[in-house]
C-alpha cells in the first residue's frame, strides 16, 4: 500500500471519530446546563471554557470572538470553518482524505462520508442544529458510526482498514482523555460538594456522553461515584469507548500492520504502544489518583501524541 | 396526460430523433413508444433520481475561475440517450481507426525520418513550432511503437447528418468516466428498456484499457507488471475520472509525490518500502511530468522519471510528445497524412478549415471573423475560442490582433450548424446541440468503446458543449443491429 494511502486512510479514520466525539462533547455540556437555573455572563464562562480548555482551542476562540457566549463557542466547535477541529471542518478533512484515497475505500463508505458532507453543506445541518441542538448532535453521532459500520461490513480488512482502525482508536483514547479531562475543568457552584448531588449528575453526563451509562450500572448495581466513572472509563477492558480498550486494540492493529507477534515489538509504535498498554494493563484506581486523575490523563494525551508521530515516521514519512 | 415529445419542435437542425415534427427515425421509434407511456411527473422523478445518485457518489469535475468556495459541481446529466445504429457505428468506427493509425504513423516519423516533411506534404515550419513537438525525442523508439495509446477524437454532424471530425485529443483525453457512470445510471432508471433495445455494452473499457497498459509493459516486468496511474492530485478538475477509473482497472493511484527514481527506475513509496513500477497511465501532461527535464517549477511530477523511460525502465501512456498531433494545425493534414501512410481516402471528413498561417487562408479569416469559429492551435476545453456570430465586436477586434500577431497560432472554421437532440430544460423537451468523442484504445489491436460521450451544450442555441462551458451528458446507444428496430 502507498504510504500516502496509509497517511490518508488513517487520518480519514482519526477525523471521523473526532466529528462524532466533538458532538458528543458539546452534547455532554448541553445538558449538563440542565441542571442549572442561572445564566448570567459568568456562568456561561465557567460552563463553557472548559470545553475550549480540552480542547486547547482557547487562543483561536479568542481571537474570532470578543464576546464569551455559550452560543458562540457551540458555533466555534461544531461550524466555524476557521477552527480546523470544528465538526464541519473535520467532516470536511475526512472527505478529502477520503476522496484521495477513493480507490482504496468502497463505495458504499464513499457515499456515507459524501451524504455527511453533503448535509454540512447544504444548510441542512445549521437548520437542524438551530431546531433541536441535541437531536443535531446525536444525527452526527448516528452518522459516523454509520460509517465505520459500513467500513467494518464493506471494506476488505486489510492493510488500509487497519490504518483506518489505528486512526480511529488512537483518536478515540486521545477523546476519551478529553471528555474525563471535561469533568475535571468544570468547577462546581458553590455550595456543592464532591460527590454531591450536581457533582454525580456531572459525573453521568460523562458517562453519558461516552454512551457508557447503561453498561457502567450493570457493573456497579447503580452506584455513581466519581471514582468509579474515572476507573470505568480509563481501565475498563471490555467498554469499546474506555482508554484501555481503545489502546489494547490500537496495539494489535499495529502488530497486524506490521505481522510481529504481540508483546513484541519491532519498530518504535509497537514499543510506544506495548508500553502505554502495559501501563493500562496494570493501572489501578489508587495509581490514578496518586497522580492526579488531571494529570494522569495529560500524561496520556503525550503518549499518544508520541505514539502518531512514530506512527506516521515509521509507515508514511520515511 | 401530456406526453413528454408532443410539443417538440425539430427546428431547422439535424435532428437525432426526428426527421420532421412528429416523424421519429426508425432506431428511436422503441424509445418514443416508452416515452408516451410515462407522464411528465414520472420522467422528473426519474431524472430527479439520477441527479442525486451523481451528487452522492460525488461523481464531480472542478471548474475554474469559481470565486465561490465550492468548486465541485455535478455534470447535468440528459435522460434521452442519443442511439447509433450499427451501421452507422461501424462506418464512424472504421473511420476512427483509421485515423488513429494514420496518427500514430506520423507521430513516428516526425519523430524519426520526417519522410512526410521531406515530401512536402507538411511544411517544416509547421512541426517545428507547434508547442507540443518535443525535439529531444528525436530517434527515440516508444515501445511496441505506439505513440498514441488513448484517444478522444470529438466528432460533430453537419445539418445533412455527415460526420465530421472536429478535433483529436491524443494526450490526455478525459469523459470515459462520465460514459461508464451514465450507463450505469441509465440502467438503474431505465431497466426494462435496454434488454429489448439491443444496447452494445461499455463496460469492457477498463479491461481493455489494462489490456493496452501491460502490452506496453518493459521486459524487466517479466510479465507481471505493476501498474499506476498518475494524477496531478484530487484538485484537478477531472481528479474523479482518474481515480474512478484506478479503481475500475484495480491499479493504484498516485501522485508525483509517490513516486520516486532511483538508478533510472521508478519506485513507488509504500508503507513496506520501495516497490517498483513499470507502467504510468499517466493523466499529466508532458511539461509536468519530470521538473529536471520540462518546467522546474512542477511540483506533480517525478525528477528523473524521463530518464527511466528513456532507457526503456517505465513505459508511458500516452507517449511523450503525442502533443503535436494534435496540434489544430496540424489537425488541417491529417487526411492528407491518412493518404499519405495508408494510401487510402479518408472515411471520416474533416471540417472545413482555414490556416491562418497561409496568407490567401489569413485575408479570408480576417474578412470574415464574424461567420467564422476561431480557435487557438493548442488550447483546450473551450478557453481561446471565438464562435464569430456570438462574438461581441470587442472579442472579434481582440481576436484579430492575436492572429495578427500570431498566425501560426490559430485556424479558423465556418460555424457548422451541431446537430440535435431532443434534451430535457426546465420542464419540456427541447432541441440542444450534441458531439460525441468517442474512445479509442490502441494496443496489440485498437478498439473502440460502443458510443463515447454525448455531450450536449445545455443552453439554447448554444454550440459549446465543454463541460466547463455549462455542457452537460447524454448516455450513448450503439445498436448491436440483431434486435429488431421498431
Amino acid at each position: 500500500m502507498l504510504s500516502r494511502v496509509g497517511d490518508s486512510t488513517y487520518w480519514m479514520g482519526r477525523y471521523i471519530e473526532r466529528a462524532e466525539n466533538n458532538a458528543r462533547l458539546l452534547d455532554v455540556n448541553v445538558q449538563m446546563l440542565l441542571d442549572f437555573e442561572s445564566r448570567g455572563v459568568e456562568t456561561e464562562r465557567q460552563f463553557w471554557g472548559p470545553i475550549l480548555s480540552t480542547l486547547e482551542d482557547t487562543e483561536l476562540f479568542n481571537r474570532l470572538h470578543e464576546e464569551f457566549t455559550a452560543a458562540a463557542v457551540l458555533d466555534y466547535v461544531t461550524f466555524e470553518r476557521r477552527n480546523p477541529n470544528s465538526i464541519s471542518s473535520c467532516i470536511n478533512y475526512a472527505r478529502e482524505n477520503a476522496r484521495a484515497v477513493r480507490d482504496q475505500i468502497s463505495s458504499e463508505m464513499w457515499e456515507q462520508i459524501n451524504a455527511l458532507w453533503l448535509f454540512f453543506r447544504d444548510g441542512s445541518a445549521a437548520r437542524d442544529f438551530r431546531a433541536n441542538s441535541h437531536e443535531f448532535y446525536d444525527k452526527v453521532t448516528y452518522a459516523s458510526q454509520l460509517i465505520q459500520g459500513v467500513t467494518d461490513a464493506t471494506m476488505t480488512h486489510s492493510e488500509a482498514w487497519r490504518f483506518v482502525q489505528a486512526g480511529k482508536f488512537i483518536e478515540r483514547a486521545d477523546s476519551t482523555t478529553r471528555i474525563l479531562d471535561l469533568k475535571y475543568h468544570i468547577l462546581l457552584p458553590s455550595g456543592e460538594q464532591v460527590g454531591g448531588n450536581v457533582d454525580i449528575s456531572q459525573w453521568m453526563s460523562v458517562l453519558r456522553s461516552c454512551s457508557g451509562m447503561e453498561a457502567y450500572l450493570k457493573i456497579r448495581q447503580g452506584n455513581v461515584t466519581p471514582w468509579g466513572v474515572a476507573e470505568f472509563l480509563v481501565c475498563h477492558a471490555e467498554f469499546p469507548r474506555s482508554i484501555r480498550f481503545c489502546v489494547d486494540r490500537l496495539d494489535e492493529v499495529f502488530h497486524l500492520i506490521s505481522a510481529t507477534e504481540e508483546g513484541r515489538f519491532r519498530n518504535e509504535p509497537e514499543r510506544l504502544s506495548g508500553l502505554l498498554r502495559s501501563q493500562l494493563d496494570y493501572a489501578t484506581p489508587d495509581s490514578i489518583f496518586s497522580h492526579g486523575l488531571h494529570e494522569y490523563l495529560d500524561g496520556v494525551q503525550e503518549q499518544l501524541i508520541r505514539l502518531d508521530l512514530a506512527f506516521h515516521e515509521t509507515y508514511c514519512a520515511y | 396526460m401530456a406526453s413528454l415529445f408532443q410539443e417538440y419542435d425539430p427546428g431547422d437542425f439535424y435532428d437525432e430523433m426526428f426527421s420532421g415534427r412528429g416523424q421519429v427515425r426508425p432506431h428511436y421509434a422503441k424509445l418514443l413508444r416508452r416515452a408516451e407511456a410515462l407522464s411528465v411527473e414520472d420522467f422528473d422523478r426519474k431524472r430527479q433520481i439520477a441527479e442525486r445518485s451523481y451528487l452522492n457518489q460525488g461523481i464531480t469535475f472542478t471548474v475554474y475561475n469559481d470565486q465561490q468556495e465550492g468548486t465541485e459541481r455535478i455534470f447535468p446529466f440528459d435522460l434521452v440517450p442519443r442511439i447509433i445504429p450499427a451501421d452507422e457505428w461501424r462506418q464512424i468506427e472504421g473511420g476512427l481507426k483509421q485515423r488513429l493509425n494514420a496518427l500514430n504513423a506520423f507521430l513516428h516519423d516526425i519523430y524519426h525520418e520526417q519522410r512526410i516533411v521531406k515530401e512536402g506534404v507538411i511544411p517544416q515550419e509547421i512541426i517545428r513550432s507547434a508547442k507540443h513537438f518535443r525535439p529531444e525525442f528525436m530517434g527515440f523508439d516508444v515501445p511496441k511503437n505506439i505513440y498514441i495509446h488513448v484517444c478522444g477524437t470529438d466528432l460533430i454532424r453537419d445539418r445533412k447528418g455527415r460526420y465530421l471530425v472536429l478535433e483529436d485529443n491524443a494526450r490526455c483525453p478525459s469523459g470515459v468516466s462520465y460514459v461508464l457512470e451514465s450507463r450505469m445510471t441509465m440502467k438503474r432508471v431505465f431497466p426494462q428498456l435496454f434488454a429489448r433495445y439491443g444496447v452494445r455494452p461499455v463496460d469492457r473499457y477498463a479491461q481493455d484499457l489494462v489490456d493496452v497498459l501491460h502490452y506496453v509493459a518493459p521486459a524487466s516486468a517479466a510479465g507481471d507488471p505493476t501498474t499506476v496511474l498518475l494524477t496531478p492530485g484530487i484538485h484537478n478538475a477531472a481528479y474523479f475520472e482518474h481515480s474512478f477509473l484506478a479503481r475500475s482497472m484495480g491499479i493504484e493511484i498516485v501522485t508525483g509525490a509517490d513516486l520516486l527514481v532511483q538508478n533510472d527506475r521508478v519506485f513507488m513509496k509504500t508503507t513496506k518500502g520501495l516497490k517498483p513500477v513499470h507502467v504510468i497511465y499517466r493523466r499529466i501532461d508532458d511539461d509536468f511530468l519530470d521538473p529536471s527535464v520540462f518546467r522546474p517549477d512542477s511540483l506533480l511530477g517525478v525528477p528523473g522519471l524521463v530518464e527511466a523511460y528513456r532507457k526503456g525502465n517505465v513505459s508511458l501512456a500516452n507517449s511523450i510528445g503525442t502533443g503535436v498531433a494534435d496540434d489544430k494545425v496540424v489537425y488541417y493534414y491529417v487526411p492528407a497524412m491518412i493518404k499519405f501512410y495508408l494510401g487510402e481516402e479518408p472515411v471520416l471528413p474533416n471540417v472545413e478549415t482555414f490556416l491562418s498561417a497561409v496568407d490567401s487562408d489569413r485575408k479570408y479569416i480576417l474578412n470574415n471573423l464574424a461567420k467564422l469559429v476561431v480557435k487557438s492551435a493548442n488550447e483546450s476545453g473551450g478557453y481561446g475560442m471565438l464562435i464569430g456570430p456570438q462574438a461581441t465586436t470587442g472579442e472579434i477586434a481582440r481576436f484579430r490582433q492575436m492572429i495578427e500577431a500570431d498566425p501560426r497560432n490559430f485556424v479558423a472554421q465556418p460555424v457548422i450548424s451541431l446537430s440535435r437532440s431532443p434534451a430535457w430544460c426546465g420542464g419540456s423537451m427541447q432541441g440542444r446541440h450534441i458531439d460525441l468523442r468517442p474512445f479509442i484504445l490502441c494496443g496489440e489491436e485498437v478498439r473502440i468503446i460502443p458510443g463515447g460521450l454525448t455531450r450536449v451544450a445545455m443552453r439554447e442555441g448554444s454550440l459549446v458543449v465543454n463541460s466547463s462551458q455549462g455542457g452537460g451528458s447524454k448516455d450513448t446507444w450503439v445498436l448491436d443491429g440483431e434486435t429488431e428496430s421498431c
